[in-house]
């Protein structure tokens, strides 16, 4: 009965709103829309629609679909202080970052899904009804362990929700193995996906063994900066109880993430420069461009630039704690990781090609329009999520509010 | 020696029993034919389908002659797809003499006529011929596969051609999350085109770009199809799922030399069984001077490169 | 380098049509691997045929020159001179043009057949031990199929090919060929 009430209570929260909301659905809606489009293109011609070609056979997608693995991963940056050092400002936001692991895994499966070239076969791929290479395949392993981190979050977070709206206490059995799990398993995704990459020895630029610890190190630098504007906008306009040393604890946190990943990069520029082998070539190609092939330079140093000034601003104590220059980083950090960890990380591995051919490859129209939609997707699905879960988790919405206390509980009235 | 476990079974094993056995061969036959023909029309058994080892050897009849019966309609011809197993005890290996090499391309020709790949958009071709010059040597980033010429070979110029290596120790095999290609005991890496995703993760891990992607629907007429295919050589691809060179096995399992080696106007490839001592390739393993490409990749390929003069 | 069509589809038909006399039973004798290294065996791998019957492709006469005791009876003048008929050979002749001439490998008494340096007699069907007498190496490698071309069956029967198949004995260097099209490039693959 009681889950009767979440569900009709969960339907009106969603439907009802300001004009910011639904301004934003729409927007999202639009995206979705052009992504609709685009895809119907795609699938109706081929990925040809694409400039991907055998020379640089994965680009904008896969590049996207890393990056995405990277912020599901970072969730987990909340849930470590959380429940290990019971650090109780965060956890209380801790089932946010679930929230966003939630949409960005359902965004990563949707880029899977857009950039392969049979998704009527995807079937295949699951144990009992297809053939899983297992244990050899690394992508087959990542199938696996994106979709037990989708489900583990899923359970950990419908679980807290529900419980909060049925006003008892979650089950610390099915929840704390749980939220235990989901540590390993975040930085497993990202392990597998980085080693999808490092295993590929035809591939040098990937095959170094620093790369799982990039990836890491990226995705905890990078991923919870989305939490951290979600945070203030939260606070405002909803009255929900976020800590100013929450935020603060989770930027410096990041920081520290960001460290290490500039660290780690400095670390693959002297091996590259320093030995100067054949293999430099890949690297020269993004930072310095191969002849007239410069596509990826301006991109590679306007990433540099974002992460090393978003590394100061989160250090700085005082510009870590002044919002404008708090949320500026959070931007420069997340646009300087998009960019390294996309385009940076998949077309300079393919570029020279195993032949030594050199294609530049920039996304089409199609591909913008098709990844568009996969963002809109994701953003739906998280903003539907938040708009559910805040009036839970504020107290306002719960199992024996009467229908117009929920309904007075909206988020969102700006 | 027995076929290791996963081989294909030979389809005309059932020739071999007398006539009541083969007749109701023919019964199961027809009858498994039409179930899957009315199956077809719903294109349900795809959707149910096992991957290729599962298949008992009825449901690979079955399968292949419901692939016959499209070819057929599809082309305008009789197409026949045959499902040849390796020949026991084979193991083939493939020699490119580049001192003789003159980058004239007529392999890579012969291959797209005889393997049925796309012409257009996207262009597939199996083979590439990399043109080097001979002050760099063997330098792939000095190599130009889009060279153009009067007259071959260019002065000062040498000629690799490229294509996939069947290595013993394939990468593309490792990374494939569907099980859709595999080594086949005679040593050609072989691709399930009805099974593969085209996740294109094989491409990624191929190091001599062997592999290529059916980007769209291949463009193919029926004027130009070679009817006589193997199901997992040169039988028409769908759109979306990756092919490559496979040592013409709808050709070299019954014998026969690969288009390429035949084509080749100065005698530049050698195809064989290494484990016969007389065959060519054995030959020049044994009196030449021979590399592998990429050898520090470990990938151990069935295809040698070697300088005769 | 002389094209032909269908290669062993002319070797089907060279046997069938049991040409001119010179040409005589190719598969019987003319195996190109001397009694030493000759490819007989009992079994090989594969359930192929025990013997590989290896045929030739006819020698490349030009139409009707052959047989050549058409217009020579006997020994003609041995001298080195230029000629009045074959001159279009002669003019293009440049095989090791400086040190020899026609008689060098036709035999004067009888130009049905060609002749070793010790005066023995090879028919044109067997040109390759001509060639071997200089050539040692490339003629070891060809006898095993290491140099020149075969086609047909890996494990069977192949027709293998004459160095003069390939080679024009009186200019045997490989002319260039006119390469196929390049291969598109990527960025050229659209739809």
């Amino acid at each position: 009965m009681g889950f009767i009430r979440f569900l009709q209570g969960c339907a009106r929260l969603v439907t009802q709103g300001g004009r910011a909301y639904w301004a934003w659905i729409a927007a999202l809606c639009i995206a979705i829309g052009i992504g609709m489009a685009g895809y119907a293109h795609q699938f109706r011609v081929g990925l040809i629609a694409t400039n991907m070609r055998d020379q640089i056979t994965w680009a904008f997608y896969i590049g996207n679909f890393t990056f995405l693995v990277g912020v599901a991963a970072a969730a987990v940056l909340l849930v470590v202080p959380a429940y290990i050092y019971h650090w109780k400002p965060l956890k209380e936001v801790v089932v946010l970052g679930e929230l966003l692991a939630i949409s960005a895994i359902t965004m990563c499966l949707l880029f899977v899904l857009v950039d392969m070239g049979r998704p009527d076969r995807f079937l295949h791929i699951v144990p009992g009804i297809g053939s899983p290479n297992w244990p050899r395949s690394l992508l087959a392993w990542d199938a696996l362990v994106l979709n037990v981190y989708l489900a583990v979050n899923l359970i950990v977070a419908v679980h807290v929700l529900y419980s909060h709206f049925m006003r008892r206490e979650y089950s610390k059995k099915i929840f704390v193995p749980l939220v235990l799990f989901s540590i390993p398993m975040a930085v497993g995704i990202h392990t597998v996906t980085a080693f999808l990459y490092n295993g590929m020895a035809a591939r040098p630029y990937w095959n170094a063994s620093i790369l799982a610890p990039r990836f890491i190190a990226s995705a905890f630098c990078s991923g919870p900066a989305v939490l951290l504007i979600l945070f203030q906008v939260l606070r405002k306009a909803t009255g929900l109880d976020i800590k100013d040393e929450a935020i603060w604890k989770v930027a410096e946190l990041m920081s520290y993430a960001m460290f290490f990943n500039l660290f780690l990069l400095g670390a693959e520029l002297f091996k590259e420069y320093y030995s100067h082998t054949e293999h430099l070539l890949y690297t020269r190609y993004y930072w310095q461009g191969i002849g007239s092939h410069t596509a990826l330079v301006p991109f590679a140093w306007l990433s540099l630039a974002c992460s090393l000034v978003a590394f100061l601003l989160f250090l700085i104590p005082s510009t870590r704690k002044n919002w404008v220059t708090l949320n500026l980083g959070c931007i420069l950090i997340w646009a300087g990781v998009y960019i390294e960890k996309g385009m940076g990380l998949v077309v300079p591995g393919m570029t020279p090609d195993t032949l030594g051919e050199i294609y530049e490859y920039t996304p089409t129209a199609n591909e913008w329009m098709v990844a568009t939609g996969v963002f809109g997707v994701g953003f739906l699905v998280f903003t539907v999520l938040v708009k559910i879960a805040v009036p839970i988790m504020s107290g306002a919405f719960h199992v024996e509010s009467r229908p117009a206390e929920r309904a007075a509980a909206q988020p969102l009235t700006r | 020696m027995s076929p290791p476990k996963g081989l294909l079974p030979v389809l005309n094993g059932a020739e071999e029993a007398g006539p009541g056995h083969s007749r109701r061969a023919f019964l199961q036959m027809a009858l498994g034919g039409a179930a899957v023909a009315a199956l077809g029309a719903c294109g349900v058994e795809d959707l149910l389908r096992k991957h290729l080892h599962e298949l008992s050897k009825e449901e690979l009849q079955a399968l292949l002659a419901r692939l016959e019966k499209k070819y057929s309609a599809q082309y305008g011809k009789k197409v026949s797809v045959a499902a040849n197993a390796a020949l026991p005890g084979v193991e083939f290996g493939y020699g490119l003499d580049l001192s003789r090499c003159i980058g004239c391309r007529r392999c890579v020709y012969a291959c797209v006529r005889e393997n049925n790949t796309s012409r257009k958009n996207p262009q597939i071709q199996w083979i590439r011929v990399l043109e080097m010059d001979k002050e760099h040597g063997v330098d792939l980033q000095h190599a130009n596969p889009y060279y153009e010429a009067e007259l071959v070979p260019r002065p000062g110029h040498f000629y690799m051609p490229v294509q996939c290596q069947q290595c013993r120790n394939p990468p593309c095999v490792k990374v494939c999350p569907v099980k859709a290609t595999w080594k086949e005991p005679d040593g050609i890496v072989v691709i399930d085109y009805d099974w593969c995703i085209g996740c294109r993760c094989c491409t990624a891990a191929c190091p001599y770009g062997a592999r290529k992607f059916n980007w769209a629907e291949p463009d193919l007429s029926a004027e130009e199809m070679n009817p006589v295919t193997h199901y997992l050589g040169n039988r028409p691809r769908p759109r979306g799922v990756v092919e490559k060179c496979t040592f013409c096995i709808q050709r070299s399992r019954v014998g026969r030399y690969p288009a390429c080696v035949e084509i080749c106007p100065v005698g530049a490839r050698k195809f064989g069984d290494l484990r016969d001592p007389q065959s060519e390739i054995r030959r020049v393993m044994e009196t030449k001077r021979v590399f592998v490409f990429k050898e520090d990749l470990a990938t151990e390929p069935q295809f040698y490169y070697f300088y005769a003069t | 380098m002389r094209s032909r069509g269908p290669r062993s589809l002319l070797a089907l038909l060279a046997l069938l049509a049991a040409p001119a006399a010179a040409a005589t039973g190719p598969a019987a004798k003319g195996a190109p691997a001397p009694a030493a290294d000759a490819p007989a065996k009992a079994e090989k791998a594969g359930g192929a045929p025990a013997e590989d019957l290896i045929q030739a492709e006819k020698p490349p006469f030009s139409e009707g020159i052959f047989p050549c005791s058409q217009c020579h009876q006997g020994p003609g003048d041995s001298k080195r001179r230029e000629l009045a008929f074959h001159d279009d050979v002669q003019s293009t002749f440049d095989h090791d043009s400086e040190h020899r001439w026609c008689l060098d490998c036709h035999m004067n008494a009888s130009r049905d057949v060609l002749h070793l340096a010790n005066g023995d007699a090879v028919p044109f069907t067997e040109s390759y031990r001509l060639c071997g007498q200089c050539h040692g190496d490339k003629y070891r490698d060809w006898r095993v199929g290491v140099h020149g071309k075969r086609v047909g069956m890996w494990n069977g029967q192949k027709t293998y090919y004459l160095c003069v198949n390939c080679h024009n004995p009186h200019s045997p260097r490989f002319k260039p060929l006119k390469p196929e099209p390049r291969p598109t490039r990527p960025e050229e693959m659209k739809r």
